[in-house]
C-alpha cells in the first residue's frame, strides 16, 4: 500500500480577529493514529474545520497537504476528494434529506470512477447499521433529524468506513456514547485504521484510548500544541490534567 | 475535478430540452383568428357542433369576462392582451383511441413526453391533449366495463350531454374570477372523468396538456365525478415549449367528491418560462369524502393557483399539498382555499415554496371554519426557503375561524439554506451547487414524497436543473 501522509504544518488559523490556533504543527501517515488532547476552547475542532475548510477559519499562514495536495487551494468538497473525512464534533441536521440519498451521492462524489450499485451499496449500509446497533429505519430518516446525540457519533462513524477516506478527524466522536457504542465504534476506527486510514482522534477521555492505542498523543493548549508522546502521555494527562501546563511551562514543552 | 454531477446536471438539462422544450411541427386543422369576440366563440362552438345551451352558457360567460377587470392584487398581468392570443387551434380533425392512429408528428410529440410509454406501465387509462383539443383518449378495458368513463371533453360533451350539463360549471361559476370567466368562453379539450358507484381504480389515470406555440391560449375543462363509494388517482401533467413571448394556460377543474368517495389530483408542472397559468381548480366534497390535492409546479412567468376544497357533509375531510419553485423572473402565487362547511370536517394544507435569482413566491391562503361546523379541524403550514437576497417571499393567509369548536393551527416558517448544512455535505464530497439542490429536495421532500415515483424522480432532476442555475458560487 502506499503510504499517504497528512501535514499540518506551523499552522495559524484566526476565527475574525481572534488568533485561535498559533503555530500547529502535526504530521499523520496511513495507519497511525494521532490522539488529540487538550482543555475546552483551546483549538481542537477549529483544527478540524480549519482542515475540512470551512470559510469562517481562516489561515494566516503555515501548511495543509495531503501528501503533495496543497489543501489550501482546494474547496471543502475537494479536500474530500483529495481523500479527507471530518466526523464532526455536532453534526448538523438536513430536515427531509435521507439519509440514503445523501449517502449515495457522496459516496458516488468521491468514487466517481467506481459505478455504485445501488442494491449493494444498501445492504452494505443496512449491514453497517446493525453493527453499530441502529435499526434499518435509519436509512429513510431525515440527515441526523431528530437523532440523539449517540446515535449521531454512530452514524458519523458508519460513514466512516462507507466513504473510505485516506484520513480521518474525529472529532469527539467518543462523547455522548453510551459503554456498547463505544466499543463498537472503537473496533470501526481500529477497522479503518487497518484499511490504511491515518487518524486523529479528538477526545477528552482516557477510555476510548484503552479500546484504541493511539501512537501518538499531542495536548494542545490555547492554540499551541503543548506536549507530544506516545500513548502513555494520554495516562499521564488523565492523572496530572491541564493545570500542569499553565503558566510558563508551555513554551518550554514546544518540541 | 471529477465531473460526475455536471454530468448530472447536463443529462437533465437535455432531459428538459430534448423532453419538454420541442415544438411540434403541425398544421392546425382548424384555427380561429386571434383576439376574442362573440364571433370567435359562436364560430368555437359551431366548429365543435356543440348544443344551444353550451353556446349560451360560452357567450354569458363572455359577457362576465369582458366586465370583470384585470386582477391587480398579485402579480403583474399588464403585458397579457388578450387581444394578442389564438383562443382556438385544433391540430388534428380526428381523435384516436390508439397511439397507431395518432399522426407521426404528434405521436412523436407525446413520445417524446413519455405518454404512451407511462401509459404502458403504470395507467389505468390516458388522454393526451396538444393545444386546444384531444387528439388521444384511451381507458382500460376492465374499467371500461366497470362503467367508469375518461376521455376528452369535446366528446364527452357529444356523448354523455346530460351528465355534462348537469354538473358543468356549477363548481366553478364563470363569475368566480376573470380567467374562469375566459375558460368558461371559449373552453376547449380537457378531460371528463366518471367514476360509478362503488369502482375503485387501483391504477391512476392521466391527462397531459401539451401546449406549442406562442401567443397560444390553453383553456380546457376539467370535469371529475366520483359517484359514491368510488375513488381514483387522477394525474396531470403539463409541458409547453420556450418562446420569447408569452402564452397563457387558464384551465377550469371541477371534481364532485359524492359520499364515501375519494378523489387524489395530483398535478405535475414543468412550464417554460414564457408560460402565463391561471387555472381555478375546485371541489365538492359530500359527506365522508376525501379530496387530496397535490401539485409540483417548475417554471412559468407566472402562475396564479389556489385549489379549492369545499366540505360540504359531514366527516369530509381534504389534503392540498403544494410545492412551487420560482427560480428566476418567475412569480409564483399559490394557495389553497379550504371551507367547511359540515360538522367534524377536517382540512390539512401544506405549502412549500422556493425563491432564488430573483423569483417571487407567495402564499396565498383562505380558510374559513361555518358557523355550525361543529368539531371540524384544520391545520395549515407554510415553510418558503429563500435562496438568496434578491428573492423574495410573501405569505397572506386569511383564515375565519366561525365556529368555536372547531381547531385550527397555523404555521409559517421563512428561511434561508444554511452554511453549516452546505459546508458538511461538502465535507463529504458533494459539490456546493449540489449540496444546496439536496437540501431544497430535502425541504420539499413532504410534499414531493406524495408524488408517485414515476414522476418524482424526474422532478427530482428538474429541480436540480434549476439549483444549477447557481453554479458553483463561493
Ligand atoms: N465559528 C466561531 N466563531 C467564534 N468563535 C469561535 C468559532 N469557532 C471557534 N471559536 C472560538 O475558538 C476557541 C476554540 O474553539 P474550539 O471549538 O476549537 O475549541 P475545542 O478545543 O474544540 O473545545 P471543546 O473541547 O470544548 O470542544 C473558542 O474560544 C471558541 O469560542
Ligand atoms: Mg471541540
Amino acid at each position: 500500500m502506499v503510504a499517504n501522509v497528512l501535514s499540518i504544518k506551523d499552522l495559524h488559523v484566526s476565527v475574525g480577529d481572534k488568533e485561535i490556533l498559533k503555530g500547529v504543527t502535526i504530521t499523520v501517515k496511513s495507519g497511525e493514529i494521532h490522539a488529540l488532547m487538550g482543555p475546552n476552547g483551546t483549538g481542537k475542532s477549529t483544527l478540524a474545520h480549519t482542515v475540512v475548510g470551512s470559510l469562517r477559519y481562516k489561515v494566516k499562514s503555515g501548511e495543509l497537504l495531503i501528501n503533495d495536495i496543497n489543501l489550501k487551494d482546494l474547496q471543502v468538497y475537494e479536500r474530500a476528494r483529495a481523500g479527507l473525512f471530518v466526523a464532526f464534533q455536532e453534526p448538523v441536521s438536513v430536515q427531509g434529506l435521507r439519509f440514503i440519498n445523501y449517502l449515495r451521492t457522496a459516496y458516488s462524489s468521491l468514487h466517481p470512477d467506481e459505478k455504485l450499485e445501488y442494491k449493494k451499496f444498501i445492504e452494505e449500509v443496512k449491514e453497517l447499521l446493525n453493527y453499530f446497533g441502529l435499526d434499518n429505519s435509519f436509512i429513510d430518516r431525515g440527515l441526523n433529524e431528530g437523532l440523539s446525540g449517540g446515535e449521531k457519533k454512530r452514524m458519523e462513524a458508519l460513514q466512516m468506513l462507507i466513504l473510505k477516506p485516506k484520513f480521518i478527524i474525529l472529532d469527539e466522536i467518543d462523547s455522548g456514547l453510551d459503554i456498547d457504542a463505544l466499543r463498537v465504534v472503537s473496533k470501526a476506527i481500529a477497522k479503518a485504521k487497518e484499511n490504511g486510514a491515518g487518524i486523529i482522534i479528538i477526545t477528552h477521555y482516557q477510555r476510548i484510548l484503552d479500546y484504541i492505542k493511539p501512537d501518538f498523543v499531542h495536548v494542545l493548549i490555547n492554540g499551541r500544541i503543548a506536549e507530544s508522546g506516545n500513548g502513555e502521555l494520554a495516562k499521564l494527562i488523565e492523572e496530572r490534567g491541564y493545570e500542569y501546563y499553565r503558566g510558563g511551562e508551555v513554551d518550554a514543552k514546544v518540541e | 475535478m471529477q465531473k460526475w454531477n455536471e454530468i448530472e446536471v447536463e443529462e437533465a438539462k437535455k432531459l428538459n430540452e430534448i423532453k419538454y422544450d420541442f415544438v411540434t411541427n403541425v398544421k392546425p386543422a382548424y384555427q380561429v383568428q386571434k383576439g376574442l369576440s362573440r364571433s370567435v366563440v359562436e364560430e368555437m362552438s359551431k366548429e365543435k357542433k356543440e348544443p344551444d345551451w353550451m353556446r349560451n352558457i360560452r357567450l354569458k360567460a363572455l359577457e362576465i369576462f369582458l366586465s370583470k377587470p384585470v386582477p391587480t392584487w398579485g402579480p403583474d398581468l399588464s403585458e397579457l392582451n388578450f387581444d394578442d392570443l389564438t383562443y382556438y387551434i385544433k391540430p388534428e380533425d380526428r381523435k384516436a383511441n390508439n397511439w397507431d392512429e395518432v399522426p407521426k408528428e404528434i405521436k412523436d410529440t407525446f413520445d417524446k413526453l413519455g405518454v404512451p410509454e407511462m401509459e404502458k406501465k403504470y395507467l389505468a387509462g390516458s388522454v393526451a391533449q396538444l393545444q386546444s383539443e384531444g387528439v388521444y383518449s384511451r381507458l382500460r378495458k376492465q374499467w371500461e366495463d366497470k362503467g367508469v368513463v375518461f376521455m376528452d371533453m369535446d366528446s364527452a360533451l357529444q356523448r354523455y350531454p346530460d351528465i355534462v350539463k348537469e354538473h358543468f360549471g356549477r363548481v366553478v361559476p364563470p363569475s368566480d374570477n376573470k380567467f374562469a370567466a375566459l375558460n368558461t368562453a371559449v373552453w376547449s379539450g380537457g378531460s371528463f372523468l366518471y367514476i360509478p358507484s362503488g369502482v375503485q381504480l387501483d391504477l391512476p389515470v392521466q391527462a397531459y396538456f401539451r401546449m406549442n406555440g406562442a401567443l397560444e391560449g390553453q383553456f380546457e375543462r376539467t370535469l371529475i365525478i366520483a359517484e359514491p363509494g368510488a375513488s381514483v388517482h387522477y394525474i396531470e401533467g403539463c409541458t409547453a415549449p420556450t418562446y420569447s413571448q408569452y402564452s397563457l394556460h387558464a384551465a377550469i377543474v371541477e371534481v364532485y367528491v359524492k359520499k364515501a368517495a375519494k378523489v387524489r389530483y395530483t398535478s405535475v408542472q414543468n412550464w417554460s418560462d414564457n408560460i402565463i397559468n391561471g387555472p381555478t381548480k375546485r371541489s365538492w366534497i359530500e359527506e365522508r369524502g376525501r379530496m387530496e390535492w397535490v401539485q409540483g409546479s417548475l417554471g412559468s412567468k407566472i402562475t396564479m393557483t389556489y385549489p379549492s376544497s369545499i366540505l360540504r357533509g359531514e366527516y369530509a375531510s381534504t389534503s392540498n399539498l403544494n410545492v412551487a419553485l420560482a427560480v428566476g423572473p418567475v412569480w409564483k402565487d399559490n394557495g389553497a382555499k379550504v371551507i367547511h362547511a359540515a360538522p367534524n370536517t377536517s382540512s390539512k394544507v401544506v405549502a412549500k415554496s422556493i425563491s432564488g435569482k430573483g423569483g417571487m413566491s407567495v402564499y396565498r391562503g383562505q380558510l374559513r371554519i361555518n358557523p355550525g361546523a361543529y368539531n371540524s379541524k384544520a391545520s395549515v403550514q407554510c415553510d418558503a426557503l429563500i435562496l438568496d437576497d434578491i428573492s423574495k417571499s410573501n405569505t397572506y393567509p386569511h383564515n375565519e375561524i366561525l365556529e368555536e369548536s372547531a381547531s385550527f393551527s397555523h404555521e409559517a416558517s421563512v428561511g434561508k439554506i444554511s452554511e453549516d448544512q452546505v459546508d458538511y455535505l461538502m465535507s463529504r464530497g458533494i459539490r456546493e451547487e449540489d449540496a444546496r439542490s439536496l437540501i431544497v429536495l430535502g425541504f420539499l421532500d413532504d410534499v414531493l414524497k406524495e408524488i408517485p415515483l414515476e414522476y418524482s424522480i424526474e422532478f427530482n432532476k428538474l429541480v436540480k436543473l434549476e439549483m444549477s442555475k447557481y453554479g458553483a458560487v463561493g
